[in-house]
């Protein structure tokens, strides 16, 4: 079975993200001055196989702890989903 | 003695000091040897370098991609058996990513590639590369980098400084460590540590490019020049370059 995995790493609360600082920035000079705060991260879309969404859970999992985030400065969250027509690099 | 030391310097894709170092190794008498990263072991070498570049185009984060590579099996059992080792600017990184030093490096606080002379406050000189330096000292070495912040938990921070794990900190020219002369916002201005042994270095500096006093100066002279000194002092390195 084919999956979609949307991982969302993230860097921990309180380690300084001046990117986020400077698209904050942007766009307070843009006039939204209702910005308080972006934190800026990464999102990987992951197309792979697994037997069953148990399998796909667990290798998700391990893939983010393993390499695709670093747990001294980030943290890693994903929305996994069947996807029958998910090819890679195309949008679905 | 009869040779200078064997110098395993790594090669990764993205790699872009080794040839530095290669031609370094000339002038304090090592024989350098690149390594290929998928190499799985380190031949008879007595230290290894890890260069500074743009591993694997340091896809995902600067190292991810690097510590999986197979050669970083033989450098984990080399720097556990006290094995010298030294990673400068992307080889810090790497090194960190392994895990073999805590922490990890940031995107620097400016969010600017930072290409300068830095001074450098010499906190701790003692181990196979800062051995010839002297506690206390400014020394000037070249950073070149985007990615140097240094960050590391407050609990892991003040272990690496109760245990004097932190050699290096970034320093205006009398040695002032202070806000302005921190060059990327590294907690601490910490420029550089040492694994718990202290045979790991893991530096963001570029000692390699401060070697020659036509290039502006040979401070880093000082620290390449350590490892054989420290060498002839440990007998078993010493015994296997007879």
């Amino acid at each position: 079975m084919r999956w979609l995995a949307e991982v969302h790493v993230r860097l921990r609360p309180g380690i300084a993200d001046p990117e986020g600082q400077t698209i904050a920035g942007g766009l307070r000079s843009l006039g939204f001055d209702g910005v308080a705060d972006v934190r800026a991260g990464k999102l990987l879309r992951l197309v792979f196989e697994a037997d069953d969404r148990a399998a796909a859970e667990a290798a998700v999992r391990e893939m983010c702890a393993r390499l695709l985030a670093n747990p001294v400065m980030e943290t890693a969250d994903w929305e996994l989903r069947a996807e029958e027509t998910a090819v890679l690099g195309v949008s679905s | 003695m009869s040779r200078g030391p064997r110098v395993a310097v790594l090669v990764f894709p993205g790699t872009w000091s080794d040839r530095d170092f290669a031609h370094v190794a000339t002038l304090v008498g090592w024989e350098a040897r690149m390594v290929w990263h998928t190499d799985e072991d380190l031949g008879d070498a007595d230290a290894v370098v890890l260069p500074g570049g743009f591993a694997h185009g340091d896809h995902l984060r600067t190292g991810a991609i690097a510590r999986f590579s197979p050669v970083m099996r033989a450098v984990e059992s080399f720097a556990a058996a006290g094995g010298p080792v030294l990673g400068s600017c992307n080889g810090f990184q790497i090194l960190a990513e392994a895990g073999i030093l805590p922490g990890v490096l940031l995107r620097n606080d400016h969010l600017e590639f930072r290409c300068d002379w830095q001074p450098l406050r010499v906190e701790r000189a003692s181990g196979p590369w800062l051995g010839g330096l002297t506690p206390g000292e400014t020394i000037r070495l070249p950073i070149s980098h985007g990615e140097g912040r240094y960050y590391a938990d407050a609990t892991v921070l003040d272990e690496l400084e109760a245990a004097g794990r932190v050699v290096l900190r970034y320093a205006d020219e009398d040695g002032g460590v202070t806000a302005d002369a921190n060059p990327n916002g590294s907690l601490r201005s910490i420029a550089g540590i040492t694994n718990e042994r202290g045979n790991v270095l893991g530096l963001m500096p570029h000692p390699e490019r401060a070697a020659e006093a036509e290039v502006g100066g040979t401070d880093g002279l000082r620290i390449l020049r350590g490892l054989d000194a420290w060498l002839v002092a440990q007998p078993a390195a010493a015994e296997r370059r007879l």
